[in-house]
């Protein structure tokens, strides 16, 4: 062998070495700081599920010359990972975050992590509705997120199936049925009865999420965000109405195979419907079941379940830009025009007035007026205080145990002890 | 002057010129150091891609294990805490039983099967062999997430095919995420289907290297096939067979998609934790719980030293069992 031969060997190992280093060193970082005032070419907005956002992300191109790219992931529980590996590492983060109610809790008492948007934007306090605009403060008084939507709640029900065991149809004769939430049972005791034995609702779970998020005190934390799970009355209210609701459930877990199959098979006859469920109700029942689904109103006045909020990371190189397009896309009439594009309900108290929202009718649900149902109902939410690790408590510990309830796994006492205790290991921060 | 110069006689004892004889030392240098140091570099990217993608990470969470760490937060030493905290952890507990019981479930039939399958293949009197070689790898092929929601809707309660096959023979339908029994059983069997056909080949590869003399000769003694079987194939197949549990050990221990989406993506697995598995339960508490990531980090610890003694002792089982 000669050593030409030998040479390139040692240089193509070399040179595998090398490759193999630089490809790791490119991981490394490129902090480079913008100028002070420069303009930045691109901003990133990330997004889940559906916000809307395709046209006017267009207009602010137009009217900025500023670039944006919209991420949209599809569910939130793809997105909070990612999110998460955004901040511990420090990188990657879009300009522009779209912060659901549960994680915006989850990350406020680690609020350094979010730019303050208060000396960064015009005050805006007054424009939202006040509660949800409190809702994106840090308990250090910086201004987390921008009001996007909020996710009002209403009951959807099958008028069909309604008919068939003897209920009345009409929308306002169906909310007549259940003022309060024994009205609500004594309805689904009367279909089970009509319709010799089927279910009325899709879960004991959607129960308590309704009547949780009626505002009726605090919830898993107190005010000092002590976790109080087991001694607030609240959520005892909830847990009782829930599990007083057992006969009636169909017992299909929320997002599972039975619970999506179950609207095209009317397996049950009613749901929970925040705003941003119409889509997922219609979509899961197809288009063959077109006008039979309608929507009423909720047992026990209006309450709230979901929502966003728009966040600017504080690792963003261009805050201030990011910032201003934050408040683009949150103003009145952003919002209105997101709510035709993809439904997601106004917060902004102008964009609630505007007659083009108002008068919205949802051609899927019997042409019910969502825009007057759903924007009645916001009027009606109380201001509710979540914890930082509510939706923690709510998804591992209350739903799990009530699901066992449900489902016969544990009777209500140790159902209960299932939860509190589970309520204070989810609930630790 | 220049015919003069070219027509000189050379002189007979010309040194080699200092030049020549510099490069050729120089040449002798450069062998020594490639012979001595190019192996290193040769294997080195493996090295350095294993030390940043497998020894770096398992180095930082030996070292998140020994912190109460905030994924996004402040983080601070607490020594071997996290690990005491995990003997007196009921859902720890409660997840290494579900591992365990699911891993009992899926490779002892898988490999007994493969075994049988493998020893199968071997015939000499096989038609069409390769065919049923690639058709027996065919579902290792099909994506963990397919394999999973497809089987999570056979095992449905309400329109799942399993339910309504019983409900042919009248057996009440039965809710499969409702209880452990059912629940591991759902989950062996997509393991089972998954991974029988790879170790089955393994297997098979291992019986072809066996030296068909051995055969021969055990033949002409009179020694039945299933004989054979016992006293030929099984001991000669010893190395492989414990590579192939300890392959399957590995894997059990860390089985993680399936379980995960049979319950419809949510980490807990089964509303009373009846099938979390260990490496669901690391997850729950290093990310899915933003400020645990220490104690996550323990568990994940904790899944590699059981994997090891888990090995070791399967290890000395096989061997001892195949003497």
């Amino acid at each position: 062998m000669s050593v030409t031969t030998r040479r390139t060997r040692l240089a193509a190992a070399a040179l595998a070495a090398i490759t193999a280093v630089s490809g790791l060193a490119a991981c490394g970082n490129d902090d480079d700081k913008p100028a002070a005032g420069e303009k930045p070419a691109k901003l990133v907005v990330d997004t889940f599920g559906e916000f809307g956002y395709e046209e006017l992300v267009k207009q602010y191109e137009k009217d900025t010359g500023i670039k944006v790219e919209l991420r949209k992931t599809a569910q939130l529980a793809e997105y909070r990972p990612k999110l998460v590996r955004y901040l511990a590492t420090g990188k990657g983060a879009a300009d522009v975050t779209a912060l659901e109610e549960g994680i915006l809790n989850e990350f406020k008492p680690n609020a350094r992590n979010w730019a303050d948007l208060n000396p960064l934007v015009a005050d805006h306090s007054k424009e939202f509705l006040p509660w949800k605009w409190e809702l994106g403060k840090a308990p250090d008084g910086r201004l987390i997120g921008l009001p996007t939507d909020v996710g009002s709640l209403a009951v959807c029900y099958r008028k069909d199936l309604f008919q068939a065991a003897g209920l009345p149809t009409e929308r306002d004769q169906v909310s007549a049925l259940w003022p309060d939430w024994k009205g609500f049972h004594d309805a689904g005791l009367k279909y089970k009865q009509g319709s010799g034995g089927k279910a009325f609702i899709d879960s004991i779970t959607a129960v308590s999420n309704g009547v949780m998020f009626q505002g009726n005190g605090d919830l898993f934390y107190d005010k000092e965000d002590n976790i109080i799970a087991d001694t607030s009355p609240a959520v005892k209210n909830a847990w009782d109405t829930a599990t007083s609701m057992a006969d009636i459930s169909a017992k299909a877990q929320t997002w599972s195979p039975e619970w999506s199959g179950g609207f095209k098979q009317g397996t049950f006859a009613a749901t929970f419907c925040p705003s941003w469920m119409l889509g997922i109700v219609s979509e899961n029942s197809g288009a063959a079941n077109k006008g039979k689904w309608d929507v009423a109103s909720v047992p026990g006045g209006g309450g709230n379940w979901g929502g966003s909020w728009l966040a600017v990371p504080a690792q963003s190189k261009y805050p201030k830009e990011a910032a201003k397009l934050a408040e683009y896309l949150t103003n009145a009439k952003s919002q209105v025009e997101a709510f035709k594009a993809k439904g997601p309900l106004p917060t902004n108290l102008e964009a609630l007035k505007n007659e083009a929202f108002i008068g919205y009718t949802n051609e899927y649900f019997s042409n019910a007026p969502t825009g007057k149902i759903f924007g009645e109902s916001v009027a009606k939410i109380q201001p509710t205080h979540l914890g930082p690790k509510h939706q923690a408590v709510k998804e591992n510990a209350l739903e799990p145990a009530l699901r066992a309830f449900e489902s016969g796994q544990a009777d209500k006492a140790k159902a209960w002890e299932q939860f509190t205790k589970d309520a204070k290991t989810q609930g630790a921060f | 002057m220049s015919l003069s110069a070219t027509t000189a006689p050379p002189s007979p004892a010309a040194p080699p010129s200092p030049d020549v004889d510099r490069r050729r030392s120089r040449g002798r240098l450069l062998n020594r150091l490639d012979v001595k140091y190019s192996p290193y570099l040769y294997i080195a990217p493996f090295f350095l891609i294993f030390g940043a993608f497998g020894l770096y990470p398992m180095v930082r969470t030996a070292w998140m294990s020994l912190h109460d760490w905030d994924m996004i937060g402040e983080h601070s030493f607490i020594g071997f805490d996290n690990y005491t905290r995990l003997f007196s952890d009921e859902y720890f507990w409660n997840a290494l039983v579900n591992t365990f019981g699911i891993f009992a479930l899926s490779t002892i039939p898988q490999l007994l099967l493969a075994l049988f399958l493998a020893n199968l293949l071997n015939r000499t009197f096989l038609r069409a062999k390769t065919f049923f070689r690639m058709a027996i790898f065919m579902p290792n092929v099909v994506s963990v997430a397919a394999v999973a929601i497809v089987f999570g809707m056979l095992f449905q309660r309400e329109f799942g095919l399993f339910n309504w096959l019983l409900s042919l023979v009248g057996v009440d339908p039965v809710d499969w995420d409702g209880q452990r029994w059912s629940s591991w059983f759902a989950i062996s069997s997509m393991v089972n289907w998954r991974w029988t056909g790879y170790n089955t080949l393994i297997l098979l590869a291992g019986m072809q290297a066996i030296p068909k003399d051995l055969y021969e000769a055990a033949a002409i003694d009179g020694a039945s096939p299933w004989r054979q079987f016992w006293q030929i194939t099984l001991p000669m197949l010893k190395p492989t067979f414990i590579f192939v549990v300890i392959l399957s050990t590995i894997g059990g221990m860390q089985l993680f998609t399936e379980p995960l989406l049979f319950a419809n993506g949510n980490i807990l697995g089964g509303s009373q934790r009846e099938f979390q598995t260990l490496a669901m339960y690391m997850y729950e508490m290093g990310i899915v719980n933003l400020n645990s990531a220490g104690y996550g980090a323990a568990v994940a610890w904790a899944i590699f030293m059981i994997i090891i003694l888990v090995s070791l002792f399967n290890f000395l089982l096989v061997r001892r069992s195949a003497k």
